[in-house]
Formats: C-alpha cells, structure tokens, sequence
C-alpha cells in the first residue's frame, strides 16, 4: 500500500497556524501479541519521529506501544516564511520513513 | 386497548423496514469521524496503492489501458455483487479481468493488491445507492441467499437474521450490532488494524457462532453476498468504510 499520505495546505499568510496531517502506514506491532506458534512477535513500533521546518525543529515524538496500526499524526505550526516542511521517523527495526512538503509563505 | 397493540405491532413492522440505515450510524463518533476525514481514514492508503495499480501494466496491459482513468468505474461497485448465471463479487470480476484480458495470475482475494484495487474501484461510487438487480433468473441465488441468512448455523445455533434483523441496534461488548449491510467493502476495521473484504468479515461472523465458515468461492458465500448486497439496496456506497 502507499506508504504515506500527507495532507497539508501549499500557501500560507505570514503568521497562519498551518494544520499537518499525516498517514503512516505502518503495523505498529506492540510486542505483547503471540502469534500462531505461540511466540510472541517482536515489538516494531514506530518509536521517534521529528518535524522540522526550514531546517528547525518544530516537533518531536517518543511513541510508545498501544498506538494503533497505520498512525495519524495532525498537529499544527505557523507559517513564517517560504520553505519546506519536513518529517523522519524511524521504527524498531531500523526502518527509517520520511515524507515533506513546500510550504509558500506570502 | 387491543386495537392500540394493533397499531403498535403494524408501528414496530413499519419502522423496522423504513428504519434501513448503515453501520456507520451505530459507529461511535470518534470512528464516524475517521471515515468523513479522507485524510485521517486509514483506507485511503489502500485506495493510493489502488491508484498505482491500476495504471501498473501486467501482461502487457494495465486497467487504464482498457477502462481509461479510474473515474470510469463510476457506478460499478454500487452493482456488486452481479448475477451472470451465478452471483459475481467484485474481487472476482477484477480477477477475471486479469486472467482473461491480461493474462495475469489472479490475486489473492485478501492480498493488499486486491484490497487497493477495490478499495479504488469501490470509492469511485461513493454516496450512490446501492443497486443490486436481482431480477429474472436471479431470483434463485437471492432465495438461496436469503436462506443462508436466515438459517441457524454453528454451536451457538444462530442465524445472521437473529442478529442482524432481530437485535440489530442492540448492543454486543461495545458496539452496537449494526443491520449487516456490506455497503463500505472493502473497509478499514479497528479490530483487524487493516483493510478487509466482505468474505473476511462474513467468517468473522461464522467463527464467531461458532460455525466452519463457508469456504473461499464456494457458491453458498456468494449467494449470501449476494442477498446481502441486495438487502443493502438504497443505501449509499461508502467505500472505504471505517467500522470499529
């Protein structure tokens, strides 16, 4: 499947809080499940994740288990000037996901 | 007094019949609110991949090669399934497409592939009514259908109407037992954390009284789905669906 969905407005005004929304997919398995045989299944969950914009940081997560499958993270930043918002995270297993977008302020 | 219990009884009769709504009215808000937000339901990753699939040559061919762009498929899933000589689901009238027209190995019917495949075609007829023609010689797979639906199966000795009829509106656990109307597969569903078909959530139902679920492409669960489908008619297509 996609393996990200990222919705956010292209332009802004100078100052506008500017909504992000992102779809990871992603099984965010917890660690605490068995499978078929009876093993437990090793915990990969999506544990950091980090959102600059411009090259600064606005957000950063420490996500723990009990996060459901396929995450949805919205949160919000304001618009200062044109740039490029940028996202990384990166799972149990060493997998690392990225998604951005241009931002146009003005 | 009597005639007032009269009237009452022919009430509850009418009310039942007019009272035909989707789960999504016995969804909690919070999951109503998943699947009105196209950028929070989950089931649009499925629907991006269908996207991409479907522009994808296999054999020589895509989809778009014959249908042009998925905007074409309007209307079709709101038919689903279709009666040609047997009752046809969706997933495999896309597995006949590429056996016959594209010369490809079918895909497995709860595989990713062809859940983003119908998650596509089927969001391509939301919010129109359902309308599964059930006419003419299809009569007698609606009957047999309606049979299926209404018979006792499994250790608990249950029939889907028991529920899904009888107790619809009540409450199961958490959630209210919903009417039972396949009108948003495929459909992202909290429990399994993922995208499912209709055959997924017919066994779930079928282990759940403790019943052997009929097998994959057996012609008792396409006669089910197909009176499910026609039971379904009127209601409006909400491909992705997002159910608790």
């Amino acid at each position: 499947m996609a393996r990200v969905l990222l919705h956010m407005k292209k332009t802004a005004a100078p100052g506008e809080i500017v909504e992000v929304k992102l779809l990871i997919s992603h099984p965010m398995e917890s660690g605490q499940r068995k499978d078929e045989t009876g093993q437990m299944v090793k915990r990969n969950i999506i544990h950091s994740f980090r959102c600059t914009y411009n090259g600064a940081e606005v957000l950063r997560l420490d996500l723990h288990p009990a996060i459901a499958a396929n995450p949805y993270l919205a949160f919000s930043l304001r618009a200062e000037k044109s740039g490029t918002v940028e996202m990384r995270w990166v799972d149990d297993e060493g997998a690392e996901g990225s998604a951005s977008a241009p931002l146009e302020v003005g | 007094m009597r005639r007032l219990l009269l009237l009452g009884a022919a009430l509850l009769l009418t009310s039942a019949a007019a009272d035909k709504h989707s789960g999504y009215v016995d969804a909690s808000p919070a999951v109503q609110a998943m699947q009105d937000d196209d950028t929070a339901n989950p089931g649009m990753l499925w629907v991006e991949q269908g996207r991409a699939l479907w522009e994808q040559p296999v054999g020589g061919k895509s989809c778009a090669s014959c249908h042009g762009a998925p905007a074409a498929m309007r209307g079709v899933a709101a038919r689903y399934p279709r009666f040609a000589g047997r009752p046809i689901s969706l997933p495999e009238q896309v597995n006949q497409c590429r056996t016959a027209r594209q010369g490809a190995p079918a895909l497995p019917e709860e595989g990713d592939e062809m859940l983003a495949l119908t998650a596509l075609i089927g969001l391509q007829s939301r919010g129109m009514p359902v309308a599964v023609d059930a006419s003419g010689p299809a009569q007698a797979a609606l009957e047999q259908g309606r049979a299926l639906f209404e018979q006792r199966m499994g250790q608990l000795n249950l029939s889907c109407a028991q529920c899904h009829d009888g107790l619809a509106g009540q409450r199961l656990g958490g959630s209210r037992v919903p009417q039972g109307h396949p009108n948003g597969y495929p459909e992202y569903r909290l429990e399994w954390q993922g995208m499912g078909s209709l055959d997924r959530r017919l066994r779930g139902c079928m282990t759940g009284v403790r019943a052997e679920p009929f097998p994959p492409g057996s012609p008792e669960l396409a006669a089910l789905e197909f009176y499910l489908g026609w039971r379904a008619n009127g209601l409006l297509v909400e491909t992705p669906a997002v159910r608790p």
